[in-house]
């Protein structure tokens, strides 16, 4: 095999600079438009940090206090701009503490763009100080990763890595560079990349898949639509809505996929899944036809694959081939975007209403609101319970904030009772379920949007996995609002042990720090609530504070989220209580 | 059900492939059964044989997999039926066996094997096929004193009309980087 770099073809430079390697980096990053980047210095990437100082004024680079913030962050201005976020970091360690975040980026398919320095190509192997193969550890978790060891290689390998981050089923992509490629200087020309013979992101719809879905929908009785991720990433919200309006199908949503369509729709009946509505679930094995739209039949949302849907026909819309018949198997398959795909079946689809299957979701409704809803959303005594407090955000923020979710109790319940009405508000870590992920990506959430509201509701085991964010937070002047909803437990993991292990509770009660006083170690305005009297007041105070403001809220201590299908059962057995 | 698929993977000529490859194997727990890697009639571009034993859906799920890799041209699953394949072996057998008569080169000649190099002390016969042929030959020249024994990975092509240099052309010249999943 050819263990030679990338070929960079040779052609008359026009209007070429010479400069180094460092700066081309950074130029590379102007070129593509980046204007946000979360990184921390050290030995390896120096020579590009020192580049960096040059550039302050056109690179807003944001010192993390980790480098897994800098990854999650980076996921976080991603999700909710559709950009790509960038994020820098040194070799060795530096690099491996930004795996996760990249390993979570590529489950929940997120453009991302990171950017390791390594040690001199001449001590490359050698385990050098601070040398990992982050090369080797990276792959199976990135999209494309790529090893620069001459200048010469950083303008072609950055441009792929932006294209291959952002096209097709987006993805991280990282990039290593040597610190010997960072010093040497080249003469920089810039070309975005716009192809790769190897790789075909758009892969062209058929017509004749296109003709299929909608004979199927025309003919369906009970058609229900999944709407997933890649409703977001593709920008098809509107298209799907028209789909939906025309044909008359219920909509219902997949973790990543909320916020896809408006909570109040009249034909949005809730999130699939295990934690999600009852309804969804239960009709999932009832109705005639599921048409899921840029959604990969992930486990969480199936349940047992012997039992999901068995009665209805599949039509998949899914941009990667690699997903279709993977877990279900379609009857028909439309592989390319999503938005190219609703367009297109819209205009073949008939006008046509499902009223009475409509109102049977309702019913289910109805029955989750009774045993569940009621209870969650609006008790009048005991303690605080986390539901409450988010529908009390979600009024005050009329469902129009970016909600970043951390992993556990705190996040099913957001998603399940935070009324999203605004489009890419949702930021969560699905596929991987990163414990300490919210803190930093809503700081990268926020970056992105600065004119949102933006909070990261975090539970206190979550919040102590990067809980050094904070100092991100001050000395950036990042104004989002943490709320950390505190029962003392992993709660998720105490709910699993109650139900399945006799109520052993092996290590996850959790003596907590006094959070209110490492806020304010970091100059941090917060506030503490336990009583229900006097949470409203607390949380207008948290959300009109102008600038970051932390909210602890002491939740019940063993409070369970319900309805719940255990693992690998049915989604028919969806259960509304222990 | 479980059985012998060969896959044919065509992929630019770039290190670290083989690693991304054989990743997606492994964290599925497919074990290789051969493996070869050669150049292709198109410079620049190279070919994974890789012989696995799993299951259809298996393994048609990790041909989508080697084909969303950045760097993978093409990946192709074929049956037995489906590609003309060999290896090769080599034995290495000590010289005093040829000295007890014309057994062993009648053995040789029949199995349609050659003696490759003729040394003092050993001998080295070489024989391409499938393996159980190779396999025979092997059982064959245990009992004789068999110092050495070594074979190859698959290499195969398949019987389809497809010639790679048109498939490259065709990717290279597919506007816009779209394809249909057809062309697959």
């Amino acid at each position: 095999m050819n263990t030679s770099t990338l070929e960079v073809e040779e052609k008359p430079k026009t209007n070429a600079q010479r400069i180094s390697g460092s700066e081309a980096v950074l130029r590379c990053l102007l070129e593509e438009g980046v204007d946000t980047i979360f990184g921390y210095p050290g030995g390896a990437i120096m020579p590009i940090y020192d580049e960096l100082y040059k550039y302050m004024d056109k690179l807003n680079h944001i010192l993390v206090r980790h480098e897994q913030g800098a990854s999650h962050a980076a996921q976080g201005y991603a999700r909710v701009t559709g950009k790509t976020g960038v994020c820098f970091a040194t070799s060795g360690p530096g690099a491996t503490n930004l795996i996760t975040g990249i390993a979570d980026a590529q489950i929940d398919s997120t453009p991302l763009v990171a950017i390791t320095g390594q040690v001199a190509s001449h001590l490359l192997g050698t385990d050098a100080f601070q040398e990992t193969d982050v090369m080797g550890i990276s792959m199976p978790v990135t999209k494309w990763n790529y090893q620069v060891t001459k200048a010469e290689e950083i303008p072609y390998a950055i441009a792929r890595a932006f294209y291959i981050a952002n096209s097709g089923r987006p993805g991280p992509v990282l990039i290593d560079i040597t610190k010997d490629a960072q010093f040497s200087e080249f003469d920089f020309e810039y070309e975005k990349c716009t192809k790769i013979r190897s790789y075909h992101p758009f892969p062209v719809m058929e017509s004749a898949s296109v003709d299929a879905a909608a004979q199927l929908i025309n003919e369906a009785k009970k058609p229900m639509l999944l709407v997933g991720h890649g409703v977001l990433i593709s920008k098809a919200q509107s298209e799907l809505l028209a789909l939906a309006e025309k044909a008359g199908i219920p909509m219902a949503s997949t973790l990543l996929g909320l916020s896809a369509v408006p909570n109040k729709h009249p034909q949005y009946v809730g999130m699939l899944g295990m934690h999600g509505n009852y309804a969804p679930n239960i009709k999932t094995n009832e109705c005639d036809l599921l048409i899921a739209v840029g959604m990969r039949f992930d486990d969480r949302v199936t349940g047992d694959l012997n039992t999901y849907a068995k009665q209805a026909k599949v039509i998949h819309i899914e941009i990667d081939p690699a997903e279709v018949d993977k877990n279900v198997k379609s009857d028909v398959a439309i592989v390319c975007d999503a938005k190219a795909a609703l367009i297109a079946l819209e205009k073949k689809v008939e006008q046509n209403s499902h009223d009475e299957w409509l109102a049977e979701f309702r019913a289910l409704d109805a029955i989750e609101f009774e045993k569940v809803g009621e209870a969650d959303l609006h008790p009048t005594s005991g303690e605080v319970k986390m539901a409450e407090v988010i529908r009390i955000i979600s009024e005050k923020t009329k469902g129009e904030a970016v909600i970043v979710t951390d992993v556990g109790q705190h996040q099913m319940i957001a998603s399940r009772y935070y009324k999203f009405e605004d489009t890419r508000c949702n930021v969560t870590s699905g596929g991987l379920g990163t414990m300490g992920f919210a803190l930093p990506a809503a700081m990268g959430a926020k970056l992105g949007r600065l004119d949102k509201q933006v909070i990261a509701v975090i539970g206190d085991g979550g919040f102590q996995m990067t809980i050094q964010e904070l100092g991100t937070i001050f000395q950036s002047k990042i104004g989002v609002k943490v709320l950390i909803l505190n029962n003392n437990f992993l709660g998720m993991v105490r709910q699993w042990q109650e139900l399945f292990f006799d109520r052993r509770y092996s290590f996850t009660e959790m003596t907590n720090p006094d959070f209110q006083m490492i806020s304010k170690g970091y100059g941090i305005p917060c506030n503490k609530v336990d009583k229900r009297a006097e949470l409203e007041t607390a949380i207008e105070v948290f959300l009109e504070h102008d600038g970051p403001y932390l909210l602890e809220v002491c939740v019940e201590k063993e409070g369970n989220v319900f309805p719940m299908i255990p693992t690998g059962e049915s989604v028919s057995n969806i259960k509304l209580e222990a | 059900m479980e059985k012998q698929y060969t896959m044919s993977v065509l992929t630019e000529d770039k290190a670290g492939l083989l690693n991304n490859l054989t990743i997606i194997l492994t964290r599925r727990k497919i074990n290789i059964d051969s493996l070869n890697v050669s150049t292709t009639e198109v410079k620049g571009i190279s070919r994974f044989t890789i012989v696995v034993t799993t299951s259809k859906d298996k393994v048609d799920n990790c041909v989508k997999q080697f084909r969303k890799l950045i760097d993978v041209l093409g990946a192709f699953v074929y049956e037995e039926d489906e590609v003309y394949y060999q290896e090769l072996a080599l034995y290495k057998v000590p010289t005093s066996v040829f000295l007890n008569g014309n057994k062993i080169e009648t053995l040789v000649r029949n199995n349609g094997a050659r003696i490759l190099v003729i040394e003092a002390d050993h001998i080295i016969i070489e024989k391409t096929g499938h393996m159980e042929d190779t396999q025979d030959l092997y059982r064959k020249l245990e009992p004789l004193g068999l110092l050495e024994f070594v074979r190859s990975g698959r290499v195969a092509i398949s019987k389809s009309k497809r010639k790679t240099e048109a498939y490259i052309k065709e990717l290279e010249e597919t506007r816009s980087n779209e394809l249909s999943i057809k062309d697959y």
